[in-house]
């Protein structure tokens, strides 16, 4: 008999209006969540929420009984960057999920989380990171069950295993602002056009095959990753921890949706129907079988059925 | 600076070490390195021969084994690094922790480099890299500014190697996993990007379609040159409009800011290219090798060669060249 999965939220990456923002996290503090995370991940020319503002909001959702962990930028280029960095690892009160080795180190000694862009694809690796104040590590998104498996077995005491387990993936980063360049605008006056795409920007092949989102300088999957399926295995891997990874809409009824679930008081096949229909663009799960990341499974079994 | 030239078999190391390359690159023929490309790459005996003609002439030879081991393949990197050490290479180009600490930890006599797929864009980022592992130089990912360069130069506690020509990566290397998105391969994983046993070339009615794992990367009119389809190099739709949306088909070339480089304290410039022919190391090498000459005589002074300039967009992607993140116009 395992324990059960907590659930958390992870960091919102999309650039939202303040207003929106906390109103979602209004929301959230009701929300069967156990963790969250928060901070601006992405671009750090996102400030309508300041580093005090991200402090006092921390406040209130640990008053409602939530685990808050502070996530920091994924692509630190600037030192004004690191200055920020330096903020929130000293912030002394909350814990932090590192982002980036940068990062890792200045927590070195402290406990910390390493988010899903700190590389972590090996036993031997977890376990160094594990002895400079690793507490939970998020195991990275390109990698398969039948790895998790493996590295389940091997991991060092103390240390909780975080699973991303619902969202559009996180693919990839670059310098370069891939939605002022959908506007022809250069980064250094990029007009915050990513405030317009709450979910991202959908970018298609030319034969209109939904395939990435773009999100600032960051490049996500179109498809939705969805574990929720997976669920039993995910139980018997023993993962301490469910992230979810906000959307626009509909995150409160994911989030209901998995916690339903994992306390057994919905059903599984019903909740995977309704979960479906809450995704922008539609679900995937095939690095969590070992292939390519955009496949779905699951849908692909079911089809040949028919 | 350095000269660090790319070496994907032993006539284009020869051609590296006999065009003025004063290190040249490598890996074994598999997954433990970032060009794991068919009939590329060294096996044994090369290996021993290689490192022998560029010792010779004074020229050093580092180790690629820069991508990421998962728990079953672990012996694989673990085998590499002990051969490494074996070889008597001048430096291990590695990425993963864990083989940095297995490395640091049996043969604490064999030198370090940060590869550009550990990723790490910043000094605090090498500090740790300096305070685990000992290593002596990292490369850093094609994602700074020039001025953002010089500013890690001036806080690292490590040598500093940028990239200077080739194949432009658009995203933060070591930390893009679009490949695997499409195929179930990326550089970290497999050590391939877009990789060939998921290209598909098809003739239609629309005219000659690239696809890669499936996905449509690009479409060409009759007469147009067809490109190798690297995903972030693709023509996409969005929002109504079809474009390269995140980067043309085009290479990096930093001739032209060899003086503003030397003068941030940059050891060494990299050219990419591993894949390229003996040809591509040779012309590139050349050229090369006269421009940081005449920057080092006179940095004043220098100005690109025309004639350099053409020999480079003759061997770029799409035959055009870009300064990419470190001019900020890119960004």
């Amino acid at each position: 008999m395992h324990t059960q999965p907590k659930l958390s939220l992870g960091p919102v990456l999309y650039y939202w209006a303040k207003d929106q923002l906390l109103d979602f996290y209004e929301e959230m503090a009701a929300a069967p969540v156990d963790i969250i995370y928060l901070g601006e991940t992405i671009c750090s020319k996102r400030n309508l929420m300041r580093t005090d503002d991200w402090f006092s909001l921390a406040e209130r959702l640990a008053a409602a009984g939530k685990e808050v962990v502070f996530s920091t930028l994924a692509l630190l280029e600037a030192e004004s960057e690191l200055k920020r960095l330096r903020r929130l690892c000293e912030n002394g009160v909350h814990m932090v999920e590192a982002n980036d080795m940068g990062a890792v180190q200045l927590m070195r000694g402290k406990p910390f989380v390493a988010g899903h862009s700190v590389n972590i694809y090996n036993d031997r690796t977890l376990s160094l990171l594990a002895r400079q104040g690793l507490r939970r590590w998020v195991f990275p998104v390109e990698l398969s069950s039948q790895t998790l498996q493996t590295m389940q077995e091997r991991r060092p005491a103390g240390v909780e295993t975080e699973l991303f387990a619902f969202g559009r993936l996180p693919l990839a980063y670059s310098a370069r602002c891939f939605t002022a360049r959908a506007f022809n605008l250069p980064k250094d006056d990029c007009q915050y056009r990513c405030l317009d795409f709450p979910d991202g920007l959908t970018l298609a092949a030319q034969d209109d095959t939904r395939f990435l989102a773009l999100n600032g300088i960051q490049t996500q999957s179109a498809h939705t990753f969805n574990l929720l399926p997976e669920l039993e295995q995910v139980r018997a891997l023993g993962v301490d921890v469910l992230r979810i990874s906000p959307q626009a809409n509909h995150t409160a009824k994911v989030v209901g949706l998995f916690s339903g679930c994992i306390k057994g008081e919905i059903d599984l096949i019903t909740a995977c129907e309704k979960l479906e229909r809450l995704v922008p663009v539609g679900s995937c799960n095939g690095y969590w079988h070992g292939a390519a990341g955009m496949e779905n499974r699951a849908q692909a079994a079911a089809e040949s059925l028919m | 600076m350095e000269l660090v030239c790319p070496a994907g078999n032993l006539p284009s190391l020869k051609a590296a070490v006999d065009n003025g390359a004063n290190a040249v690159y490598f890996g074994f023929r598999d997954d433990t390195n970032a060009r794991h490309f068919a009939g590329l790459n060294f096996g044994p005996a090369k290996i021993a021969e290689g490192i022998r003609y560029a010792h010779q002439r004074g020229v050093k030879v580092f180790l690629a084994l820069n991508t990421y081991p998962q728990p079953d393949g672990w012996s694989r990197w673990q085998n590499a690094v002990d051969q490494a050490a074996e070889l008597g290479v001048d430096a291990m180009i590695a990425a993963d922790i864990g083989v940095m600490d297995y490395a640091a930890n049996r043969y604490p006599e064999l030198k370090l480099h940060l590869s550009v797929q550990g990723s790490a864009t910043n000094y605090e980022a090498l500090q740790f890299y300096k305070e685990n592992f000992g290593i002596r130089r990292a490369v850093l990912p094609r994602v700074l500014s020039l001025s953002q360069v010089e500013h890690v130069v001036n806080n690292s506690p490590v040598e500093i190697e940028v990239f200077g020509f080739g194949s432009l990566c658009v995203m933060v290397e070591g930390r893009c996993i679009l490949s695997s998105y499409a195929t179930g391969r990326s550089p970290n994983t497999y050590g391939a990007c877009s990789p060939a046993s998921h290209v598909e070339w098809r003739e239609t009615p629309e005219g000659l379609e690239t696809r890669l794992g499936g996905v449509l990367i690009d479409r060409f009119a009759k007469g147009e040159n067809a490109g190798y389809p690297t995903l972030c190099k693709g023509s996409f739709r969005v929002g109504g409009n079809t474009y390269h949306a995140m980067e043309e088909p085009t290479s990096l070339n930093t001739l032209e800011l060899l003086p503003q480089l030397q003068a941030t304290g940059v050891v060494a410039i990299k050219i990419e290219g591993r894949q390229r022919s003996p040809v591509y190391v040779q012309q590139v090498a050349r050229v090369w090798r006269a421009a940081l000459d005449a920057c080092e005589r006179d940095p004043q002074n220098y100005r690109p060669q025309a004639a350099w300039m053409a020999e480079l967009g003759k061997v770029s992607e799409g035959t055009q060249t870009t300064l990419g993140a470190y001019s900020r116009p890119w960004q």
